[in-house]
C-alpha cells in the first residue's frame, strides 16, 4: 500500500474512535457524574414517588453500559430518542435545525475564508507597516469581545439606530433566498468578525514562517520578483498550514454558532441545544453535543489529511 | 585594473541589533574592506565565525540578510556600481550575473518542487536560455558534478536525494544561468569528509570548465588553499592579510594568518598501554526501542587510565551511540561495560552514585548544555555539592580553583553563559566535568563547533588537564586532525563497526584497509595542490583495479 | 529596563480592574440589588451609567459583576494553570504510558468543543460558582497540559538535562530547577492568555442563562437582564462590552510583553 493511503487510513480511523470516546464521554457527562439524572430534572418538587417513575421512563434502572449503547446504537440508526419536554422525536426537530443552522454557518464560511485569506496576505506584504499595525489592533480587539457582545453592538447601531436589518433573524421554508441572506446579514457579520480575526492572525503566521524558510531566500537570490516568489515558492508550502487554519477556524465557527443564534433568535442548533440545557432535557442535550462534536472531528480530521496530502515527503516518497 | 570582473572599495556594512535590555541600535560590522577579481579567478574569503565573510560575499549581490544593510562604499560588477542600481536591475543581476551556493542545499531548496525546475528557474526567468535549452544545460552540468543520473535526477524532489548530491544540485542551479560570478558560501562545511572531497572536486572542476569567477567563503584554509587563487584574510569585520594562495599558505606574513596556517598541527607522544584498562568494551551491541536495527555491532574496544581512547567516524557510523551505552542511557542489547574494575550495569537508573561520578560527559554544543537560567557557579558548583556535599565558602573556594584551572579566573563566577563567548561556555563544561573527580570523561565532539583557533586551545587545555588529574578521555569526533593531536588509541567506526582498532602509530600508518585509507585521504591537508594529488592517487588506483 | 507604552497601559488597567475587584463593595455607590430608579433611566449625576431593566444601578451593577467575574476567572484559571502544567511537565519528564494515558484522554477533551462540553455537564449539574469554576478549570486545563508538555518536551532534549539526569539528578531536581525557570516565561504569558477566554467563557456562559444566577451580577448576566432594551435604543446592555474588552486588551498587552520580552532574552542573530 502507497504510504500515504496507509496514512489516511490511519487518520481516519483514529477519527472514528475520537467519536466513539466522544460519544462516550458526553455519555457519562450526563449520566454518570451527578448523582442523578431524574432528581435534577425535578429539582425541589420531587416526591419520592415522581422520582421513581421518571427514572423508570428514562431507563434509568439499567445498568449504565446496557443504556449507552442502547442510545449509541439508536443514534447510529437515526434514532436520537425523544425529548422529555415536550416528547417530540429529537431526529426530527433536529433536521430543519441543522439545515438552517448549516446554511447560517456557510454563509460566514464563504464570507470569512477568503477575506481572511486576503488580508493575511496583505498584512505579510506590508509587515510591520501601517496596514499590518491597523490589522492587528482590530483583530485585536475583535478577539477581546465576546461573540455575543459583538451581536448586541451591531444590532444596536446597524438594526436599531440604522434601520438596516431586522434584529430577529427568524426563516422560514417559503421565503426566497434573497429574503433569507437578508434576515441573516447580522448573525454571518458577526460570525465573519469572530473567526475573521482568528483565521487572519493564523493565516499571516503561517505565510511568515514559509517567508523566513532559506529557500524563500534562494528565491530573492534568483532575482524573481516577489510576486513571483509569493505565487511559485512560498503559496505551494503555505497551502497545507493555511488550510489547516481555514478548519480550525471552521470547527470555531461551529461553537460561535451556538451563541450567535440565541442573540438573534435564530432557528438552529445552537438555539435548541442551549434552550434544552435549561430544560434539563438531556437526551437533547447528547444528541446535539454528538453532532458539534462529530462536526469538529470531522473538520480536524480534513485539516490533517490536507497537511498529509499536501506534504512532498509523503506523496513522493524516496 | 578597471577590467576586474568585481570591484569592491572600502565596503562598509552595518546592522541593528536589539540588546534584551535597553534601545536597539545600528553596529558596524565591516569596516571598509576592498578587493578586486578578474574573471575566471578564484578568491577565498577566509575568517572565524563574525569575521563578516559571508555578509561580505552577499554584497556582490548587493544583498544583506536579515536586517544587515551596506552602508558605505562601492561594488563594482562588470563596470557598474551595484549599490547604486535599482530592483528591477539588481534582480537581473541576482538571476544572471552573480549567482549563490549556500551552506545548507537542504533548506535551500524548495520542499515543494522538482529539482529541474529549480535548477533552471533563473536561467529561464532572465530569459536567458529556453526552458528545453536551459534544462539541457542543467543535464550536462549534473554530468559534470558527478551526479548518479544525470538525465532523471531533476526530476526528482530534494528529499530524494543525499545531502551531498543536493549540495551538487545547488552548484548546478548556480551555474546553470551561465553567470560571470558565483558565490560559494561554506559549501562543503555541513558535509562529511568523505563526500566533502567529492563536492570540491565537482565545484573546482566545474569552476575551471565553465570559465567562471568565483568567491569562495570558508573558515577551513586548508579547504581554500585547493580551490582559490587569491585568499583573504578577515576577522571582526577587517582585513588582516590579502595576497596570492601560495604566499598566504606559504609565506604568511601576518601573525593571525600564521595562526591558521598552524593550526591542528598540536603533537602529542602516545602513551603505552596499561595492564588494565579502566573502561573495556566486551562485545557490544545496540538498538534503539522499537527498532531491530543494530546502531552498534559488536563494538570491542579498551581505554586505560590518563590517556585517549579518539573514536573516529562519519556522521551515522554509530559512534555518538556508543557514547550513549556507556552512559546508560541507552542500556546495550548484548555485551557488557566494566568500569574502574567492577562491571557497570546496563542502565543509568542502577547505577551508583560513585559510577555516576567517575564518568562524565562533555557536550559538542556548549550552549545547550548549560541552564541559561544558572551562574557559571552554580552550574559548577553542583556537582561539588551534589557528590561531595560541599556549601558555602569551602565550595566556593573549591569553584574558584576549578576556574584557575581552565585558565578563566574567579570573575566568571556570577556570570550567565549566555554573557561567555563559544569557548568559555567549553571551559565551563569542562570544568563541570571536572569537579565530580572523574575517571573518565567522555568528549563528544567538543571541539567541532568551535573556530580553529578557539578548538585548539581547548585541546591544549584537555591535554594539559590529562596530565595534572590522570583523567582518561573517550574522545568522539569525525575530525582526523583533532585525533591526531590527542589520541593515545584511536578507533575507526564505519556504520555501526569498530573497522579499524588500535594504538594511534598502529592505525595511522600502513597497511590500511580500505575505509580508513579513503578517511584519511580524503581529509583537506594544509598544502597547494592536495586536491589534485588525491584525484590523481584514486584516478591510478581505480585504473589499477 | 525599558517598560514598552503599550505594556504600562495594559498594566495599568489590569490593575485598575483588579483594585475594583477586590475593593467593590466599598467602591460601589449603591447596594448591589437595590432598586434606585426607574427602568432604564439614561446616565445622571447621579446614576453615571443609568439604571437596569428592573431599576437597580448599572455602575454598582457592573463594579459586582467585575467582581464575579474577575473572581471566577482568575479561579478557574489557577485551577487550569495548576492541572494543566503540574500534569504536562510530569507527562514531558516521566514519558512513556503516562505520557501517552494523559496525552491521549487530552486529545479525547479536546475533541469536543469546550463549550458545548461545558452546556452538557452544565444540563444536569447543579449551577454554583464551584461548579462553574470547576468545569471551566478542568476543561481548559487541557490547553495548558499541551503548552506545558510541548515546552517541556522541548527542554527535556537538551543536553543541560541529560547532563542533569546524567550526575543523577532526582526528578524533581529536574523538573524544578532544570525545566521550571526555562519553561515560565512562556507560561505565564499564555496565563495571561487563558485569562481572557476565562473571562469570555464564564461571561458566555451567564448570557445564556447557565452561568452565574440572577440576582448576583456578573458581566455576562448584566447582558442578558437587559439585552431586551436593545431593540428600543437603549444600550445598557452594551457596558459591560466595553469593560470586558479593555480588560482582555489589557491583559493582552501585558502578555505580548512578557513573551517578547523572553524572546529577545535568547538573543538574536550573532
Amino acid at each position: 500500500m502507497h504510504p500515504i493511503l496507509k496514512l489516511l487510513v490511519q487518520r481516519i480511523a483514529l477519527s472514528l474512535l475520537l467519536l466513539l470516546a466522544a460519544s462516550a464521554m458526553i455519555f457519562i457527562g450526563t449520566q454518570i457524574l451527578p448523582g442523578d439524572v431524574a432528581q435534577s430534572i425535578l429539582g425541589q418538587s420531587a416526591t419520592p414517588e415522581s422520582l421513581a417513575n421518571l427514572r423508570a421512563e428514562l431507563g434509568l434502572n439499567e445498568p449504565a453500559l446496557t443504556r449507552y449503547f442502547d442510545w449509541l446504537f439508536g443514534a447510529l440508526q437515526g434514532d436520537l430518542g425523544t425529548a422529555l419536554t415536550n416528547g417530540r422525536d429529537i431526529a426530527e426537530s433536529l433536521g430543519a435545525r441543522l439545515k438552517n443552522t448549516l446554511f447560517l454557518a456557510f454563509w460566514a464560511a464563504v464570507i470569512s475564508v477568503p477575506l481572511a485569506i486576503f488580508l493575511g496576505l496583505l498584512a505579510v506584504r506590508y509587515q510591520n507597516r501601517w496596514p499590518d499595525k491597523l490589522i492587528s489592533a482590530v483583530t485585536l480587539t475583535s478577539i477581546s469581545i465576546p461573540e455575543f457582545l459583538i451581536g448586541y453592538v451591531l444590532m444596536y447601531f446597524i438594526s436599531v439606530k440604522l434601520g438596516w436589518f431586522t434584529s430577529v433573524s427568524t426563516i422560514y421554508d417559503s421565503m426566497s433566498l434573497g429574503e433569507k441572506l437578508s434576515a441573516i446579514a447580522l448573525p454571518v457579520t458577526v460570525l465573519t468578525l469572530v473567526v475573521l480575526a482568528h483565521m487572519m492572525r493564523m493565516t499571516r503566521a503561517a505565510i511568515l514562517n514559509v517567508m523566513q524558510s532559506a529557500y524563500i531566500e534562494t528565491a530573492e537570490l534568483k532575482g524573481l520578483s516577489m510576486f513571483n516568489i509569493i505565487r511559485k515558492h512560498a503559496f505551494p508550502n503555505a497551502i497545507a498550514p493555511i488550510v489547516n487554519v481555514v478548519m480550525l477556524n471552521l470547527a470555531y465557527l461551529v461553537v460561535g454558532v451556538v451563541v450567535v443564534e440565541v442573540v438573534f433568535v435564530y432557528p438552529g442548533m445552537g438555539q435548541y441545544l442551549v434552550d434544552h440545557v435549561s430544560k434539563r432535557d438531556v437526551p437533547v442535550v447528547q444528541a446535539c453535543g454528538l453532532i458539534f462534536a462529530a462536526v469538529y472531528i470531522g473538520l480536524n480530521m480534513v485539516a490533517d489529511i490536507v497537511s498529509i496530502l499536501a506534504n512532498p515527503r509523503l506523496r513522493h516518497p524516496k | 585594473m578597471s577590467d576586474a570582473l568585481l570591484k569592491v572599495r572600502d565596503l562598509k556594512i552595518g546592522a541593528t541589533v536589539y540588546p534584551p535590555s535597553g534601545k536597539p541600535h545600528d553596529i558596524e560590522i565591516v569596516h571598509g574592506v576592498s578587493f578586486d577579481l578578474e574573471k575566471g579567478k578564484v578568491l577565498g574569503l577566509i575568517g572565524e565565525s563574525g569575521a563578516g565573510k559571508s555578509t561580505i560575499g552577499l554584497s556582490a549581490m548587493a544583498y544583506g540578510r536579515g536586517g544587515v544593510k551596506i552602508t558605505g562604499g562601492e561594488v563594482w560588477v562588470n563596470g557598474q556600481d551595484i549599490l547604486k542600481q535599482g530592483i528591477r536591475d539588481l534582480r537581473r543581476l541576482r538571476g544572471a550575473t552573480v549567482t549563490y551556493v549556500s551552506q545548507s542545499a537542504a533548506a535551500s531548496f524548495n520542499p515543494a518542487k522538482k529539482i529541474m525546475e529549480q535548477v533552471t528557474e533563473a536561467a529561464i526567468l532572465q530569459g536567458k536560455f529556453s526552458r528545453k535549452e536551459a534544462e539541457e544545460r542543467a543535464v550536462r552540468l549534473f554530468d559534470k558534478l558527478g551526479l548518479p543520473n544525470p538525465e532523471t535526477i531533476g526530476n526528482r524532489y530534494p528529499h530524494q536525494v543525499s545531502g551531498g548530491q543536493l549540495q551538487r544540485c545547488m552548484t548546478a542551479l548556480a551555474l546553470c544561468p551561465e553567470p560571470d560570478l558565483v558565490v560559494f558560501d561554506e559549501p562543503t562545511t555541513a558535509l562529511d569528509v568523505t563526500t566533502q572531497i567529492d563536492v570540491l572536486m565537482a565545484i573546482k572542476a566545474a569552476i575551471r570548465d565553465t570559465g567562471v569567477a568565483a568567491l569562495y567563503i570558508t573558515h577551513d584554509l586548508a579547504v581554500v588553499a585547493q580551490v582559490s587563487d587569491d585568499i583573504m584574510v578577515l576577522r571582526m569585520g577587517e582585513t588582516v592579510e590579502y595576497g596570492p594562495v601560495d604566499q598566504i599558505i606559504n609565506n604568511p606574513q601576518e601573525e593571525y594568518t600564521q595562526a591558521l596556517v598552524s593550526v591542528r598541527s598540536i603533537d602529542h607522544e602516545e602513551k603505552r598501554p596499561t595492564p588494565e584498562p579502566v573502561l573495556t568494551v566486551n562485545h557490544v551491541t545496540a538498538r534503539y526501542r522499537g527498532t531491530n536495527f543494530d546502531v552498534l555491532r559488536n563494538i570491542s574496544v579498551d581505554l586505560h587510565e590518563g590517556q585517549t581512547l579518539a573514536v573516529v567516524g562519519e556522521s551515522g557510523s554509530g559512534k555518538s551511540t556508543l557514547a550513549r551505552v556507556i552512559t546508560g542511557l541507552l542500556p546495550p542489547a548484548e555485551g557488557e561495560i566494566n568500569f574502574a574494575g567492577r562491571a557497570l550495569s546496563p542502565a543509568l537508573e542502577q547505577r551508583s552514585k560513585e559510577d555516576l561520578r567517575e564518568l562524565q560527559m562533555i557536550y559538542q554544543m556548549a550552549d545547550t548544555a548549560m541552564n541559561p537560567r544558572q551562574t557559571v557557579g552554580t552550574i559548577i558548583g553542583r556537582p561539588l555539592e551534589f557528590y561531595f556535599g560541599m556549601r558555602g565558602a569551602e565550595k566556593r573556594k573549591r569553584i574558584k580553583e576549578l576556574l584557575e584551572e581552565i585558565e578563566m579566573g574567579d570573575g566568571f563566577i556570577d556570570r550567565y553563559p549566555a554573557e561567555l563567548s563559544g569557548g568559555q561556555k567549553q571551559r565551563v563544561c569542562i570544568a563541570r566535568a571536572l569537579a565530580a573527580k572523574p575517571k573518565l570523561i567522555i568528549c563528544d565532539e567538543v571541539t567541532s563547533a568551535l573556530d580553529p583557533l578557539v578548538a585548539d586551545g581547548i585541546l591544549k587545555l584537555l591535554l594539559n588537564l590529562q596530565k595534572i588529574e590522570n583523567v582518561a578521555y573517550l574522545f568522539i569526533t569525525h575530525d582526523l586532525a583533532t585525533v591526531r593531536a590527542i589520541a593515545d588509541s584511536i578507533a575507526v567506526m564505519y556504520q555501526g563497526k569498530v573497522v579499524r582498532y588500535g594504538t594511534k602509530s598502529e592505525v595511522l600508518s600502513p597497511p590500511f584497509d580500505d575505509y580508513t585509507d579513503l578517511l584519511l585521504s580524503s581529509v583537506p591537508e594544509m598544502k597547494l595542490g592536495w586536491l589534485e594529488e588525491v584525484i590523481a592517487h584514486r584516478k591510478m588506483e581505480s585504473a589499477g583495479n | 529596563m525599558r517598560i514598552p507604552i503599550s505594556a504600562v497601559i495594559g498594566l495599568f488597567f489590569t490593575g485598575l480592574y483588579f483594585f475594583v475587584a477586590i475593593f467593590a463593595p466599598w467602591l460601589a455607590p449603591y447596594g448591589m440589588t437595590e432598586a434606585v430608579g426607574d427602568v432604564w433611566e439614561p446616565a445622571s449625576s447621579t446614576h453615571w451609567l443609568g439604571t437596569d431593566s428592573i431599576g437597580r444601578d448599572l455602575l454598582t451593577r457592573m463594579i459586582y459583576g467585575g467582581r464575579t467575574t474577575i473572581w471566577i476567572a482568575t479561579a478557574a484559571t489557577i485551577l487550569s494553570f495548576a492541572t494543566g502544567s503540574v500534569l504536562g511537565l510530569l507527562a514531558a519528564t516521566i514519558g512513556g504510558w503516562v505520557d501517552q494515558l494523559l496525552s491521549r484522554l487530552v486529545d479525547l477533551l479536546m475533541s469536543i468543543p469546550s463549550l458545548i462540553f461545558a452546556l452538557v455537564v452544565l444540563s444536569v449539574m447543579p449551577v454554583t460558582i464551584t461548579v462553574l469554576i470547576l468545569v471551566m478549570g478542568l476543561l481548559d486545563s487541557t490547553r495548558v497540559y499541551r503548552l506545558a508538555r510541548a515546552v517541556a518536551v522541548d527542554i527535556n532534549v537538551m543536553d543541560y538535562v541529560e547532563a542533569a539526569k546524567l550526575r543523577g539528578e532526582g526528578r524533581s531536581w529536574i523538573i524544578f530547577r532544570e525545566i521550571l525557570p526555562n519553561a515560565l516565561s512562556p507560561l505565564v504569558a499564555e496565563m495571561g492568555l487563558r485569562f481572557i477566554f476565562m473571562v469570555l467563557f464564564v461571561s458566555t456562559l451567564s448570557f445564556l442563562g447557565l452561568g452565574v444566577q440572577p440576582p448576583a451580577a456578573d458581566w455576562g448576566g448584566i447582558v442578558k437582564e437587559n439585552k431586551e432594551g436593545i431593540v428600543y435604543g437603549i444600550p445598557a446592555a452594551l457596558v459591560p462590552a466595553v469593560a470586558i474588552a479593555t480588560l482582555a486588551i489589557s491583559v493582552n498587552l501585558v502578555a505580548d510583553w512578557i513573551l517578547n520580552r523572553t524572546t529577545s532574552l535568547k538573543g538574536g542573530r550573532g
